[in-house]
């Protein structure tokens, strides 16, 4: 198979590590080759954050350039259309509908723009708009939102519920299961 | 058993299989977790040194003394050891020692973009580059065996990619090492000239001995397939190379990139139509290969800046981009920032009302340069800012009281304390502001020295700041709580006033700290607040402006009541 490239973004201190953790663990499970890039340091620190996770038969660069990726996941509407070159022509973006105000705009350097989904859409890509922040509220806490966006990717991929369902249970500390069990279930039913 | 690890636990893994003792770094993005993971094995003794030339003195004593040894620091902090760096090289080790230096192109979380393997050459210094985790495993266990079979530290060089990047790994068990007996011999530990210029021959012989094995080693090895297309490649440029090239190019992969082969490279050049170099930062390998007649094609369709990548790869070599989803909105940009309740925010806004001149340093605080607060005026690198301002002073006297340095308890430790003692010896009337957060911040909380904790956490003697400023002989040292803003500015304007140097500790743990107990998020109230945004002065990311009022994100707020100080309308309570 050809390698595919999955590309999780978003604002340091929303919690993409972990979607990219659990990633990476259900698809060795799978006995893919699998490389996962993230960058730490000063980049966790408020700013836009991105992971990349790619897997196949044998996979080289651990990075993904403009045009490559399969999936892309937005944790925050404005770093969907950031990061929107990056989708491959006929991939899937996936983005929470959260809207975190950088501090250009906090300022008033700049304006948060308004209609990130719809300008998106216009330019032909497929996207799914999720409010995973309620979602999370819902199953307990705003801190699971980054479990609830997991549950809507696990859903595009070849990985089997179970499969996710093991990886959760193995990732996350254990009192956290069942909140963050919850969250799964209600992204990956979106 | 397969794992898939970053890079840098992946050398962890692989130092401790090869028989680790001694572990001393200082933490620097990105190189920082190859020593975290090691302090996880129990029966290595590491740790965390006040500074990257104190920690490559103790993997140096180790060596000397038996034990293979590590040290481990980003490429600026290879600057601050270079040192013992290049002695280390002439003495030579007893047991093998290795050095991992991270190099960061493109700066993710650097203040430039030096090429560390000029260091490898300068200093006489084997130096491997591996391109991915299965690499940095293997190397790390292989630069054991080439520092004792050359008598050499050896550097393994990393870069953010490469360091940051999980890949598969097959591991496998430690091999337990006894201390090699150490015998006395001035004539190769002792550096003096008499010794030295008798080693220096020795450093010769081995680099020649170096370059043989470089020219048939497993590591250096070249792939055939079009050989229309040569391409010469080290460490994460390979991958980058394979991936948008394919079977349209053969490939001269080095592990070792110092010293590097000459009869291997120009066999594989004279095989391939066209040569490219692929290697990030400085045309390292090209100089060395035009040096030796071969032609090859580099920075010239390269670039000097950043990093590469497939896609400039296949951009500049086959002339092929990738079609992409456009839109017309306009993005603004996302920079970092002080977190919400980090300290250092209240200091630096007392710093503004005040409109000092702030001489900068390396940490969170670096920070504050950016708006709203805007608050450095220089950063150069680790413990400068003490120091600079001392040159300000001295440069022009009517400074001194409209002048500060902002430093942390780690950075100050790490190299600040020389410059403040330059202040107390010969007298400039500066005044240093150390913030003191408990922690290494930004690198990922690290302890240090100031903290009362090891790398292990266990408890240890912590280093009194206010008793060290004293001992170095500055009378004059406050300690304020950098959420008091009343209290942050007045305290700074006395003793900018003050006719003598002093030192003011801003004391509160970062915010992110586990053991730090958070108030309740805050609550703007809709009815009194009139949105003259004085909140929003201080550039917290969780308040931000809606339909005319401020409004405090309850995910982010940690209750510090900074901003709650600024607001003249009692509009900002406890939610």
């Amino acid at each position: 198979m050809d390698t595919k490239s999955i590309m999780i973004v978003g604002v340091g201190g929303q919690g993409t590590l972990l979607a990219s953790k659990l990633l990476g663990a259900a698809l060795i499970k799978k006995g893919y080759d699998v490389k996962v890039s993230e960058v730490h340091g000063m980049s966790q620190r408020g700013g836009s954050v991105v992971t990349y996770v790619k897997y196949g038969e044998k996979v080289f660069s651990p990075i993904v350039q403009k045009g490559e990726a399969d999936l892309l996941l937005s944790f925050e509407q404005l770093e969907a259309a950031r990061w929107l070159e990056y989708l491959k022509i006929g991939g899937k973006l996936i983005t929470n509908t959260q809207t975190i105000d950088p501090m250009p705009v906090i300022i008033g350097n700049a304006e948060y723009p308004e209609g990130i989904i719809d300008s998106i859409k216009n330019s032909g890509a497929n996207i799914i708009a999720i409010d995973a922040l309620s979602l999370a509220v819902q199953a307990g806490s705003p801190k699971a939102v980054n479990v609830v966006l997991i549950g809507v990717l696990a859903k595009q991929t070849d990985i089997s519920y179970e499969e996710w369902v093991d990886a959760v249970k193995s990732t996350v500390p254990e009192k956290f299961v069942e909140l963050n069990l919850k969250a799964f279930d209600l992204g990956y039913n979106y | 058993m397969k794992q898939l690890l970053i890079g840098n636990e992946a050398v962890a893994r692989g130092l401790y299989e090869g028989g680790i003792r001694v572990a001393s770094s200082y933490p620097g993005t990105p190189s920082t977790e190859v020593t975290e993971f090691i302090s996880k094995y129990d029966d290595v003794y590491s740790e965390w040194a006040p500074n990257e030339k104190v920690a490559m003195e103790v993997a140096a004593g180790a060596a000397i003394n038996g034990a293979r040894s590590f040290c481990a620091m980003k490429h600026v902090g290879l600057n601050v050891a270079a040192d013992p760096l290049f002695t280390a090289s002439y003495t030579g080790i007893n047991a093998g020692m290795v050095i991992v230096v991270a190099d960061d192109p493109g700066m993710h979380s650097s203040q430039n973009e030096q090429d560390s393997r000029h260091y490898a050459k300068a200093s006489k210094t084997m130096m491997l580059e591996p391109s991915d985790s299965e690499e940095c495993y293997e190397y790390a266990k292989l630069a054991y065996e080439l520092s004792e079979k050359f008598d050499t530290p050896v550097i393994l060089r990393l870069t953010t990619r490469v360091a940051h990047s999980r890949s598969l790994v097959n591991t496998g068990e430690r091999i337990e090492r006894e201390l090699l007996p150490y015998t006395k011999d001035p004539m190769k530990n002792v550096m003096m000239p008499g010794m030295a210029i008798k080693k220096h021959v020795i450093v010769e012989d081995r680099i020649i001995s170096q370059t043989q094995w470089a020219e048939s080693c497993e590591i250096n090895k070249a792939e055939y397939n079009d050989t229309r297309i040569g391409v010469i490649c080290a460490g994460i440029t390979y991958q980058y190379a394979k991936q948008a090239l394919g079977d349209r190019a053969s490939y001269l992969k080095l592990g070792c990139v110092y010293p590097l082969p000459v009869n291997l490279i120009k066999h594989f050049a004279a095989e391939c139509d066209k040569v490219y170099v692929l290697e990030q930062l400085d045309p390292y390998i090209e100089e060395h290969c035009r040096a030796n007649g071969i032609e090859v094609i580099g920075k010239d369709a390269f670039t000097l800046q950043g990093e590469y990548s497939q896609s400039l790869i296949a951009k500049v070599i086959l002339g092929e981009e990738k079609e992409t989803y456009k839109t017309d909105i306009n993005v603004p940009g996302r920079p970092p920032v002080l977190c919400a309740g980090c300290p250092h925010r209240g200091l630096f806004y007392s710093l503004k009302k005040l409109g000092v001149y702030v001489s900068g340093d390396i940490g969170c605080y670096t920070l504050g340069a950016l708006q709203p607060l805007g608050m450095l005026d220089t950063c150069i690198c680790m413990g400068a800012s003490v120091s600079a301002l001392h040159g300000r002073n001295k440069a022009n006297p009517d400074n001194e009281n409209k002048s500060v340095a902002v430093i942390g308890d780690s950075t100050f430790i790490h190299s600040g304390v020389t410059g403040l003692i330059d202040i107390a010896y010969n007298r400039s009337n500066s005044t240093v502001i150390i913030l003191d957060n408990s922690i290494t911040g930004m690198t990922g909380h690290q302890d240090n020295p100031t903290t009362g904790k090891t790398i292990k956490g266990d408890p240890t003697t912590a280093v009194s700041l206010e008793m060290l400023a004293k001992a170095v002989g500055i009378d004059r040292v406050r300690v304020i709580d950098p959420y008091n803003l009343e209290q942050c500015q007045s305290v700074i304007k006395e003793e900018l006033e003050a006719d003598e140097p002093s030192v003011i500790i801003s004391r509160r743990p970062c915010a992110l700290l586990k053991y730090v107990k958070h108030n309740k998020p805050l609550k703007v109230d809709a009815e009194k607040c009139i949105g003259c945004k004085m909140c929003m002065k201080i550039g917290c990311p969780a308040i931000s402006f809606r339909d005319g009022k401020s409004v405090i994100d309850f995910t982010q707020c940690v209750g510090c009541n900074v901003c709650s100080q600024l607001c003249k309308f009692d509009a900002i309570k406890e939610g």
